[in-house]
């Protein structure tokens, strides 16, 4: 097989910038041109860090791509996070290529088709809020490009426990960015599937990343409860998060089930998929969320 | 520069260089995405079982100081997509390959090994090692007579070289390996991960959703060394040395102790092209004192 295939890399990234933007919230900005060569919202990359102690790349999503810079941002949960904060400007960390699916763009323009004016809605909660950050800028990019017939309302429903962030930053690119906190302390007291509810929102197409929880609550909201009431699907993607091992594919550490049909047996079957390769972006509709 | 030359005989199989990629942690296409696969010795594959396993629940994965914990379960496709998918795209590159088996019962691991006999294969390990699963595996490992009652089957029906990995969650390892050498294994590969476990205080629970799991990286290299040392007095058959290799020198440890192949394992989910980057460094420390082939490295151990 020909070994002059572009190869994926793990190469060195001198940081830019790396400060706290909220409570054990922070962003990172590192200068990686073969990193942000192709990468596109929804991917993430591997962070490995210098302390040789701690084995296993971070995988952190996208939230910004500028130029040569890329911007991740990450909440200090663990060892490895507490000494990713540690980083200071000018040090050097390894960094893989982008890794895994993104955003799947092309599913929205069937939405998009006729000439009406459409809402896409993305939800977030959490450390799931930076990727829909390169999302919504690459939405409003191709609106600009592609969709001169017709307009795109594009919102964001965030959530939070405590101290949101980057909402300002969404608000550069969406018509109407909407925050929900566990304890009240800003915007609605609730989260966001309770939110879009409360505001009614209509939506045409739903992006989203978060935890489990949220995401299978919003699955329910856009997909369950529509089919019930025999009311008309909303189109949802999903970005997961599992505990990886590797990053790329290799140890089958991080997996979902995904239900596929099965064209042989005309039937539907679950299958494993591998949330870091063939995700971390499905459709709402073809997740199986365990209880 | 002197021409080196690290090819290694494993029973009869010619591997261009002694380093390979430890089961359960090398994927062809993904692993491939990083490096040139050609350059590698032998790829040992993922464990295939003779119809699908869907592995254990998740959370698989957990980190701990200089090594991690995995509880995958062997997850895998069966094998026979296996046979019609995976063999023929490993077949595009130009090194050994070697099948890793896993299965329930003997029957299990012999109807794969039969299947194996009719493919363009190099050789196939027994995985009687896993910690990951509830029937065979560890199991069969950790029991001399039910090790030795594996090998045996497999050998009476496969027409290749047949590796047994062996477990080190054993109070004599060598008991082991001279009862699967003494029943036909060719070959002998360890050690594999040893039984570990981690607590998440915050949360007040196991890591990983298993409880216990496959411990393996760096820190169980001394364990690794110290094992395949005393193999090596004790059984005659080869040995593929692995368990937390990261560097070129990891390598020549294990030739020393007594091994004639290694694989690469943990250090390929930290960097992916740890194999191939191995490789160079063990070609470094080859020019460096002086040795033109990997039998040179062991015997200039002293003892």
């Amino acid at each position: 097989m020909s070994c002059f295939e572009a190869k994926k890399k793990v190469v060195k990234a001198k940081i830019v910038e790396n400060t706290e933007i909220a409570k054990d919230i922070y962003k990172i900005v590192l200068r990686a041109k073969e990193v942000t060569n192709g990468a596109k919202a929804g991917q993430f990359v591997n962070v490995y860090l210098n302390n040789k102690s701690l084995l296993l790349p971070r995988p952190i999503s996208i939230c910004e791509l500028e130029g040569d810079n890329i911007t991740l941002v990450y909440g200090v949960v663990g060892q490895g996070t507490k000494e990713l904060s540690s980083y200071t400007e000018g040090e050097e960390i390894k960094l893989s290529s982008a890794n895994g699916n993104g955003f799947n763009l092309e599913d929205m323009d069937c939405v998009l088709s006729d000439n009406k004016d459409k809402v896409v809605l993305l939800v977030a909660g959490g450390i799931g809020v930076p990727p829909m950050l390169e999302l919504a800028k690459t939405i409003r990019k191709k609106e600009d490009d592609e969709y001169k017939r017709n307009r795109i309302r594009l919102i964001a429903v965030i959530g939070f426990r405590e101290e949101p962030f980057l909402q300002r930053e969404l608000q550069n690119y969406c018509d109407k960015v909407y925050i929900a906190t566990d304890n009240g302390s800003v915007g609605f007291h609730g989260n966001v599937v309770k939110l879009i509810e409360k505001e009614d929102i209509q939506i045409d197409y739903c992006y989203s990343c978060g935890p489990k929880v949220m995401l299978k609550a919003l699955t329910n909201y856009c997909i369950e409860e529509k089919i019930q009431n025999k009311q008309k699907v909303i189109p949802l993607q999903v970005s997961m998060e599992e505990r990886m091992g590797c990053g790329y594919g290799a140890c089958v550490g991080c997996i979902c089930k995904i239900k596929e049909k099965d064209i042989e047996n005309n039937c539907e079957k679950i299958v494993l998929k591998k949330v870091c390769k063939d995700g971390p972006v499905f459709f709402g509709n073809e997740v199986v969320f365990d209880e | 520069m002197s021409k080196l030359d690290l090819k290694v005989n494993l029973c009869g199989v010619k591997l261009e260089n002694p380093i390979t990629t430890a089961s359960g942690t090398f994927s062809a296409r993904e692993s491939g995405a990083y490096y040139d696969i050609n350059e590698l010795g032998a790829v040992i594959t993922k464990g295939v079982a003779s119809v699908p396993w869907d592995g254990n629940p998740t959370p698989r994965i957990a980190e701990t100081y200089g090594g991690m914990i995995n509880a995958v379960g062997l997850q895998n496709p069966g094998i026979d997509y296996f046979i019609k998918e995976e063999i023929p795209y490993l077949k595009n590159f130009n090194t050994k390959i070697i099948v890793n088996v896993a299965g329930r019962t003997i029957e299990e691991y012999c109807s794969v090994a039969e299947k194996l006999n009719d493919t363009d294969i190099d050789m196939m390990e027994i995985n009687i090692s896993c910690p990951n699963v509830k029937e065979g595996g560890i199991g069969f490992g950790t029991s001399t007579d039910m090790a030795a009652k594996v090998t045996k089957g497999v050998r009476a029906v496969s027409k290749k070289p047949i590796i047994i990995k062996l477990t080190p969650n054993v109070t004599d390892i060598t008991e082991i390996a001279k009862a699967v050498e003494s029943e036909g294994a060719d070959c002998v590969s360890l050690i594999n991960t040893l039984l570990g476990m981690k607590i998440d205080v915050n949360r007040k629970r196991p890591v990983v959703c298993n409880k216990m799991g496959g411990f393996s990286g760096p820190a169980i290299k001394p364990v690794a060394v110290r094992m395949v040392y005393q193999v090596r007095k004790a059984v005659n058959i080869p040995i593929i040395g692995l368990g937390g290799i990261m560097t070129g020198e990891d390598v020549v440890e294990f030739i020393m102790a007594g091994a004639d192949a290694v694989s690469v394992g943990t250090a390929a989910l930290i960097n992916p092209t740890a194999p191939v980057d191995i490789l160079k460094e063990l070609k470094i420390y080859m020019e460096k004192h002086g040795f033109k082939t990997i039998r040179e490295i062991r015997e200039a151990f002293c003892e």
